[in-house]
């Protein structure tokens, strides 16, 4: 840090700023110095204010890196009498405030009062890689990580300079490859040969991207070697963009088998066409919601707990439809289907009545977002990669409670010859509630999941109804098997497709595949065999 | 004269008598006039699918109407809000229209989001000589009789937007993505044209994407634009992507690390609203193009909010563009009532043309002969809060284009419902009127 600040007081002296620096070190009014600096940001050109920033780096103030964040955050702003507030939380009518110099509270202000001191996506840029040099100082190690990983593309002729001496300083094996990397690809798209060598096997797209520009360049030996560069990570590429497709396709999957499996215990074991199958789903995502607005601040552990709770509400709502309306319409499908469809769209409308037509905001957990880095090229994202194992979770969990449990016992029992387990002393109405509650419960999970991938709003169930009933018949109705295969086949055809067919075509083609397959095959790709399935 | 008049007194008597009678008729039509409020249709869904964006307009003509009435209504009647439910469904729309003009014979309709609804109750506006406000951007390519569009027309909106990218930000590559339907068919052919006619920009620079409605896994096409930035030029997403496919969209851009320094996306379908169910945290410097952003720093705008947020109650509810257009619209309506003096639709039409109210971004709103109004075109950085920092806007106010010059069979087009012309698809090459195949020529574009 020592060094980097000596180094940037000599700058600050070349540049002219030394009143500045003089300001600071023999009068006590060092706000003074941080004003003055401040208020040149106040300008409306923003290649001005791309001047102060730099200004700002090379002065001395140890405030520098918090002016830089709180201006990256929108947070710096000026208030009608002059000052330099920091806003601390920016929704609402009054925003509390504080001083951006002394750091002193100042109360909440009416945003009326405030003017933001806006930067756009080019000094967005600037700023990150300043505080990104700024960090490679730090004592922090995951800080020079990142902040090496983040000057990745971002080096010029003068960070060119700078970051010599730090990548032989480097402590940290990591920072001192990335710096070598960062540097290689400002010296390659300047077309220069060592840093189109240096790059050759990199597969990090920003590496990439300069080998391209090097193609261009007016040394044909550059040129040659950058496209020899690419050709050589060519085969590697496809490879992770294969994984890459199949990976999707398994996540699109398992969306897929969880918005399914529910349906696959009340349609393929107890034959109910649940046309509000999909509702039930989005009660599990309001549920969601719900816990988030209960548990301000732990968005984790609220969904957690929503699992729970997803599963009850959903469980609940399905046992009050099968009382109140499906057990009287046994053995009648066509009816089943409309008057579950008149309770898709009540509850639909109630959502938006009672909560409101607008999606609300879920927020996903920290340790949910992003991704997992694989290689430069390969990273897999990590809410999906949550997704899928919680539907292989859920499609354990079901298995086992199928198989394993006496309830899984009777309610096979009951659906294979009804007549039979009655006299067997099976009480079958109690268990076509119990699988009915099973089937909505297990809706309401897939809700908790969806509401980490998509909208929850009212109509996010209607969206995933017609892809649940597809796989089900696909899989084979009645067999939970069936439902997990055809979910992920239909999810890796989709996404193999869409690349090449585009996704509307893609989701037509997948259509008329199931079409012929059924036409071929009516039970599905896991037909139930035996005398029970002849009923 | 020819005609014997016998007694002198009988012309005099008849004239006077019948000036008596015209007088009766009319004491008798303004004492019906000032007791009858006048109604105000609102042709908003409230339920299905759309009534996500829909409903939020529905209160704010109610709000405009409340503030009007406060301020002694007009013509010194009451305002009063004929609500009517179009169910996201556009027959539907085409239906609960005539409702509204044929049984309750409103004077005014504010309503539609979808051009798709728009195109439905277009030919009942027609038969039935109603007065139309249509508050959302749209594809252009239509200039009726009997609807003022106050939202962006293309080049209100589209065009200006990737002006902005090629001139500010250095873009030289372009992905158009959009949601299947005939909005943004139309502005990404518009786009198409206008970039590699104006700007020279290769054919291969362009990529092309559509989505279905709702489209909620993105993966794939994500990551097809990440390679397509990895080429070495600087690129840029423009979405027209409608609706809840927004979120599930942002989410993955967001997901697999796509930044706004690095491949900037605009938007022309994503507002302060849309944003209101996303964690915009990692959106941060994403852009869109809109005529106005709640984040506009005027007194206007302010009081505007304020009143909004008393109206709904709710601390946190925001404004969009859309409703300014509302605002604009109602405005423009009531100025135009005031003028003819009457709210009678051939009057108000009439009187409207030339009507200048203030917008909520300190500027003037002007409605032009082709039924389109001026608006400043602004771009917006969105924000950590689910704002939009404006970091560009045009100098000055650009008007609505009905036909755009980018299309062929369109070019050629204008409209203009003044007097003597009165047409809204005029050919300048063969000076008739809809008489050429223009129109076919851009309807068989289209349908391509």
């Amino acid at each position: 840090m020592r060094r980097f600040l000596s180094k940037a007081f000599v700058c600050a002296l070349l540049l002219g700023l030394l009143p500045a620096a003089l300001a600071q070190t023999d009068a006590p009014p060092t706000d003074d110095a941080g004003y003055r600096l401040l208020e040149t940001l106040d300008v409306d050109s923003y290649r001005a204010k791309g001047e102060a920033i730099t200004a700002i780096l090379q002065s001395d103030d140890e405030r520098a890196r918090e002016w830089l964040q709180a201006l990256l955050d929108g947070r710096l702003q000026r208030t009608d009498d002059g000052r330099f507030v920091v806003v601390l939380n920016n929704t609402g009518r009054d925003w509390p405030v504080e001083d951006a110099l002394s750091g002193e509270p100042l109360g909440e202000l009416s945003r009326r009062e405030l003017d933001r001191i806006g930067i756009n996506n080019a000094l967005r840029n600037q700023l990150r890689s300043a505080i990104a040099v700024v960090d490679l100082y730090s004592p922090n190690v995951e800080r020079r990580r990142s902040s090496a990983d983040r000057l990745l593309g971002e080096v010029d002729d003068e960070l060119f300079e700078t970051l010599t001496p730090v990548i032989e300083e480097a402590e940290d094996d990591y920072v001192r490859r990335r710096l070598a990397q960062a540097v290689a690809i400002h010296q390659a798209e300047n077309g220069e040969m060592e840093g189109v060598e240096a790059l050759a096997g990199s597969l990090h797209p920003r590496a990439r991207v300069a080998l391209n520009r090097a193609t261009h360049a007016d040394d044909p030996a550059v040129a040659d070697a950058a496209r020899a560069a690419l050709a050589s990570v060519e085969q590697n590429l496809k490879i992770n963009r294969g994984v890459e497709t199949l990976y999707f396709g398994l996540s699109l999957g398992s969306v897929l088998v969880l918005a399914a499996i529910g349906l696959a215990i009340t349609f393929g074991v107890m034959g109910v066409i649940n046309m509000a199958h999909g509702e039930l789903m989005m009660l599990g995502a309001y549920t969601t919601w719900m816990m988030q607005q209960l548990l301000p601040g732990q968005p984790g552990l609220a969904l957690l707990l929503s699992i729970p709770a997803g599963f009850v509400v959903a469980a609940l709502a399905g046992i009050a439809i099968e009382r109140s309306v499906i057990q009287f319409l046994k053995g009648r499908p066509l009816e089943t289907l409309l008057a579950t469809f008149g309770i898709s769209l009540i509850l639909q409308q109630l959502v938006r009545t009672v909560i409101s037509p607008l999606n609300r905001t879920v927020v996903t957990p920290e340790w949910m977002s992003g991704s997992l880095i694989i290689n430069d090229a390969l990273s897999l994202t990590l809410n999906r990669l949550y997704v899928m194992g919680f539907a292989l979770f859920v499609f354990a969990a079901l298995m086992l409670v199928m198989r394993r449990t006496r309830l899984g016992l009777e309610v096979r029992a009951v659906t294979q010859n009804r007549a039979m387990a009655r006299s067997m002393g099976i009480r079958a109405t109690r268990v076509d509630i119990l699988t009915f509650a099973l089937g909505s419960g297990v809706a309401g999970l897939a809700g908790v999941a969806l509401s980490q991938l998509t909208n929850v709003g009212p109509n996010l169930g209607q969206n995933y109804i017609i892809d649940s009933f597809m796989v089900v018949v696909f899989g084979g109705v009645g067999n939970l098997w069936g439902t997990l295969v055809a979910g992920l086949s239909l999810g890796v055809i989709n996404q193999v497709l869409e690349p090449w067919a585009g996704a509307v075509l893609a989701k037509i083609i997948v259509l008329v595949f199931i079409i012929l397959f059924i036409q071929k095959r009516p039970r599905g790709l896991f037909p139930q065999k035996g005398r029970a399935a002849e009923g | 004269m020819a005609i014997p008049t016998h007694n002198p007194l009988s012309r005099r008597f008849v004239t006077s008598l019948l000036a008596a009678a015209v007088m009766g008729v009319g004491t008798q039509a303004v004492a019906q006039e000032s007791d009858d409020p006048i109604k105000v249709g609102i042709l908003h869904s409230l339920s299905g699918t759309m009534a996500i964006s829909e409903s939020t307009l529905k209160d704010t003509v109610e709000m405009l109407i409340a503030q009007q009435n406060e301020a002694g209504g007009l013509l010194g009647r009451q305002l009063e809000a004929v609500v009517v439910d179009p169910a996201s469904n556009w027959p539907l729309f085409a239906e609960r229209a005539r409702e509204l003009l044929a049984q309750e014979e409103v004077d005014v309709v504010f309503g539609n989001w979808t051009s798709v609804s728009r195109k439905a109750v277009l030919p009942v506006f027609e038969e039935l000589n109603g007065l139309l406000f249509y508050p959302v951007q749209y594809e252009g390519e239509e200039s009726s009789e009997n609807v003022f569009y106050t939202g962006a027309a293309p080049n209100q909106q589209a065009i200006p937007a990737v002006d902005y990218l090629i001139n500010e930000v250095g873009i030289e590559r372009f992905a158009l993505v959009g949601t299947d339907y005939v909005y943004p068919r139309t502005t990404n052919r518009i786009l198409e044209a206008y970039l590699q006619e104006e700007h020279g920009i290769d054919e291969a620079d362009i990529m092309v994407n559509y989505t279905p409605f709702g489209h909620s896994d993105w993966q794939n096409i994500v990551s097809e634009i990440r390679r397509f930035g990895e080429e070495g030029k600087p690129t840029a997403v423009v979405s027209t992507v409608n609706g809840d496919a927004n979120v599930p969209f942002y989410r993955e851009l967001a997901n697999q690390g796509i930044d706004a320094a690095d491949i900037p996306v605009i938007a022309f379908s994503v507002g302060e609203q849309e944003l209101s169910g996303i964690d915009t945290g990692p959106l941060v410097g994403h852009l869109a193009a809109w005529n106005y952003f709640m984040s506009v720093d005027t007194d206007e705008n302010y009081d505007f909010i304020d009143a909004w947020l008393d109206w709904t109650g709710d601390e946190e509810a925001v404004t969009n563009d859309p409703m300014e257009a509302h605002y604009i619209g109602f405005n423009m309506w009531a100025e135009a009532v005031r003028k003819a003096g009457t709210t009678d639709v051939d009057a108000v039409k009439d009187a409207i043309i030339g009507v200048t109210v203030p917008n909520l971004s300190g500027g003037y709103a002007a409605m032009m002969p082709n039924h389109h109004i001026t608006k400043p075109v602004l771009i917006g950085e969105v924000q950590d809060n689910g704002q939009f920092d404006i970091v560009w806007q045009t100098p000055s106010t650009v008007a609505g284009d009905a036909w755009s010059d980018f299309l062929p069979g369109s070019r050629d087009l204008i409209a203009d419902w003044r007097k003597p012309m009165e047409c809204g698809n005029f050919n300048v090459v063969n000076g008739s009127c809809g008489g050429s195949t223009a129109v076919e020529e851009a309807e068989a574009a289209l349908a391509e």
